[in-house]
């Protein structure tokens, strides 16, 4: 077999080992099924009332998109929790001291997040039904902005599997974490419009890649003209995920478990 | 030694100030056990780690198996099996997925994966526990497991890092008796420990290290003969007959008996009398013992008598230890 295909033959045992672990974690759906119901039911039930939002008849239609938005990103913590517990308890170590392919751990683990991201879509989706989402579009939209979406988490997945790696601990990883994800996501489009926010807020939510997401989540679920958002949020997944999947291996080749 | 199995020359490590390991040479001919003895923080698991491709050398040279741990890494971790001091096994996959994962992971295939993983399973007394989580395990049946996982490959240089830390006594016996067999099936083992007994048991030869260096090396016995010859233990009846006893055994010996506790211990040497003519000598004294034995040098003496401590873990250590692991990290 040539490299490459050690490379695919060992990434699939990798995800095959994540993918049996979770129906065993149970504490662990909390983080991608509750969690993102509670926010959604915060911001539909006790923000929402109060949230001007220019052109949508109802705040939900304008926050589904970029409450989604936010879960798969938050998906990411489900990606750093895993690979700093296996750096812990030396499962790591044990990986790099066989010969496999130096990317199989990280791209395992990253493809079997997928699952947990469809999850999470998945209970999105019906939440967000339920509460009162409609979507407009054609299904064709429909499906593309769940792709989009999926895309948008695994790249996420990639920039957490970094965090874990240069952080000490699965609190360390999580710490770092929440402080790149609360304004990444909060100073966007996801939840109230850019324009209501101060001058410096609106730049800074305008040039956010979450934003170019969550415009174009909403335009493929909503019907509303997409521009070119689309395009350049695809671009900004892949760049991510070529930025972050590439410090990622480079890191695990020298980690050392705590 | 080219037909060695672990050659090592002169290699070092620096973790920020923390100089690891200060120039070791270690060698280990096939099928023998050589034991790295040490307290914690000796760099006995950092020279393990750069064995096994793990961290690279600052200097000096390693070769295992024949084979470059810089240059033929990739080709190296074919023929490495390693298990550690924290037992690595995944406690939400199943003993047997455990396995068959990790075969997989050496190439072995889908099929030899899964044979060799039941086959495993069955040699270390895991088939009861097959299909449970390796979370559900004891302490003992994790550190076979992990045993188990670094065996999967058939791997002709193990290296264990400190195997039987805090396993009970019944599950240390059964893990050196395994070790005991793969190396009489021709495998070469490195064993890590802080147990001396565990080394004497077990080793061909051992590497004494402390603070990053070799301080002595040799098989237990040429070990135990360095800090000299056979002693003589007395265990007195009373203690106020300490004076008594040093006084009438004094001219058998060179340096003068020591005496704490009611035990006498005194270098014994035959030239100058034997333990008849000790009895006598007390006997003339009035003093009476309650045991008496000779007694060969434990490897707890060499270790003492070669690093002025004992090798028991102590905190200061611990924490140096914990340092270098934090700085390696960053």
């Amino acid at each position: 077999m040539s490299a490459l295909a050690y490379a695919v033959a060992d990434t699939a045992v990798i995800a095959k080992r994540n993918l049996l672990r979770i129906p065993r974690q149970p504490d662990l759906w909390v983080s991608f099924t509750i969690q993102p119901i509670m926010f959604v039911v915060l911001f539909v039930y006790v923000f929402g009332g109060a949230i001007q939002t220019p052109g949508y008849d109802d705040y939900v239609d304008f926050l589904m998109p970029g409450i989604i938005v936010q879960t798969m990103s938050f998906g990411g913590f489900v990606t750093a929790i895993g690979l700093s517990d296996d750096l812990r308890k030396g499962l790591i170590d044990r990986f790099r001291s066989l010969p496999m392919a130096r990317s199989a751990v990280l791209a395992g683990r990253t493809l079997a997040d997928v699952v947990t991201n469809t999850v999470s879509l998945a209970v999105m989706v019906v939440v967000g039904v339920l509460v009162g989402f409609n979507f407009t579009s054609s299904s064709l939209e429909i499906v593309a902005g769940f792709g989009l979406l999926l895309l948008f988490g695994y790249a996420f997945s990639w920039a957490f599997a970094f965090v874990a790696l240069v952080s000490n601990s699965a609190e360390g990883a999580q710490a770092l974490g929440f402080m790149v994800i609360f304004p990444l996501t909060f100073l966007s489009s996801a939840f109230v419009p850019p324009e209501s926010m101060p001058a410096a807020i609106e730049a800074f939510a305008e040039a956010n890649p979450v934003s170019t997401v969550v415009d174009a989540t909403r335009a493929l679920f909503l019907d509303a003209p997409a521009g070119n958002d689309v395009w350049a949020a695809v671009l900004w997944c892949l760049g991510l995920i070529v930025v972050f999947a590439g410090l990622s291996v480079y890191r695990y080749k020298r980690a050392v478990s705590s | 030694m080219a037909d060695a199995a672990i050659a090592v020359e002169g290699l070092r490590k620096r973790f920020g100030d923390v100089q690891a390991l200060c120039g070791i040479d270690l060698s280990s001919p096939p099928g023998t056990i050589l034991g790295l003895l040490g307290p914690n923080g000796a760099g006995k698991t950092t020279a393990v780690r750069i064995l096994t491709t793990l961290l690279p050398p600052e200097a000096g040279s390693a070769r295992v198996a024949g084979l470059d741990v810089v240059k033929d890494a990739a080709a190296l971790r074919s023929r490495i099996g390693l298990a550690g001091q924290y037992a690595a096994v995944d406690e939400n996959l199943t003993g047997w997925e455990n396995l068959e994962m990790v075969g997989r992971l050496y190439h072995l295939g889908g099929k030899p994966s899964r044979e060799r993983a039941f086959e495993l399973l069955d040699r270390f007394s895991l088939n009861d526990a097959a299909d449970r989580l390796a979370k559900t395990y004891s302490g003992g049946m994790r550190r076979r497991l992990d045993l188990a996982a670094a065996l999967v490959a058939r791997p002709p240089v193990l290296f264990l890092d400190e195997p039987t830390t805090g396993l009970d006594p019944r599950s240390r016996l059964q893990l050196w008796e395994t070790i005991e067999a793969r190396v009489a099936a021709g495998t070469t083992v490195l064993l890590t420990t802080q147990y001396l007994d565990e080394a004497d048991r077990l080793a061909d030869r051992i590497a004494v290290i402390d603070h990053g260096r070799v301080i002595a090396e040799g098989t237990p016995n040429q070990l135990k003969d360095r800090v000299g010859g056979e002693r003589l233990e007395l265990t007195l009846e009373e203690y106020d007959q300490e004076p008594a006893a040093i006084e009438a055994l004094a001219p058998l010996a060179d340096e003068r008996p020591k005496c704490e506790h009611g035990i006498l211990v005194m270098p014994f040497d035959k030239s100058r009398g034997d333990i008849a003519d000790a009895v006598r000598r007390l006997d003339a004294a009035n003093v009476e013992i309650a045991d008496i034995a000779v007694r060969r040098p434990t490897l707890d003496d060499v270790f003492i008598s070669l690093t002025g401590h004992a090798a028991a873990p102590d905190e200061e250590e611990e924490q140096q230890q914990e340092q270098e692991r934090e700085e390696a990290a960053a």
